[in-house]
């Protein structure tokens, strides 16, 4: 079964992300919302351990999130895919169920 | 595809609520139907018709009254969680002894088994809180 997750929080202030990437199984999709959008990013302490889950999890970050922070979508992790809230609609579809880490 | 949209924050106070609306949007717009969305805990906050937002900026309740109006959406208080945050219709203010009530048009107040069943009779149910 696929699962879409999605995560809210910063994972400066939570440990949601975490928690998702240690339980989440390969193959199912992340996709990081709200505060989390700052996790998307490169140069950060949380970089690494981002970039080392897109080798198994498919990994998104929502475009209007990291505008509405004033992120810089050209400092995205490569292997993140900026998407926006048509593609954000389309991921619930091809995926069985939407976990929400709140 | 159906979806379900559960909302479990206030407007104003924390994204859920404008997360969950841009997503009701474009779920709408790809030609989804939405069967319910379900405001719960300080969500139902959503649903007050007595708010008055700045003029430049959102106005947060209007825009879900608005969205049911155009898509004849059935968004649903939990009445439990409306009651302890003085979130009343017509009835529920009258069956209180309370001189007013406020909900915004499109809402109606109902019971958590609703959002069970809109689980069950949706294809995915998508949740949006703190």
């Amino acid at each position: 079964m696929s699962l879409l997750h999605t995560v809210n929080k910063s994972p400066f202030e939570r440990n949601s992300l975490e928690s998702c990437l240690r339980l989440a199984e390969d193959g199912h999709a992340v996709l990081l919302i709200e505060d989390a959008a700052v996790a998307a990013l490169n140069g950060t302490a949380h970089t690494e351990t981002i970039k080392n889950a897109t080798g198994r999890l498919s990994m998104y970050v929502l475009g209007p999130d990291l505008d509405a922070r004033g992120l810089s979508r050209d400092r995205v992790i490569d292997g993140i895919e900026i998407v926006d809230y048509d593609r954000f609609v389309t991921l619930t579809c091809e995926h069985d169920s939407v976990q929400s880490w709140l | 595809m159906k979806f379900g949209i559960l909302v479990n924050e206030g407007p104003y106070q924390h994204q859920a609520s404008d997360s969950a609306y841009q997503f009701a949007q474009a779920a709408l717009t790809a030609g989804h139907e939405i069967y319910r969305v379900f405001f719960y805990h300080d969500g139902v906050n959503n649903g007050t018709r007595l708010t008055v937002p700045p003029q430049d900026d959102r106005n947060v309740v209007d825009r879900w009254s608005e969205l049911a109006e155009k898509h004849d959406l059935d968004l649903v208080l939990c009445v439990a969680a409306a009651q302890r945050r003085g979130l009343l219709d017509a009835d529920e203010a009258q069956r209180h002894g309370k001189d007013a009530d406020n909900i915004a048009p499109g809402f109606r107040i109902s019971g958590l088994g609703q959002l069970i069943e809109a689980a069950i009779q949706s294809d995915r149910l998508v949740t949006f809180g703190d």
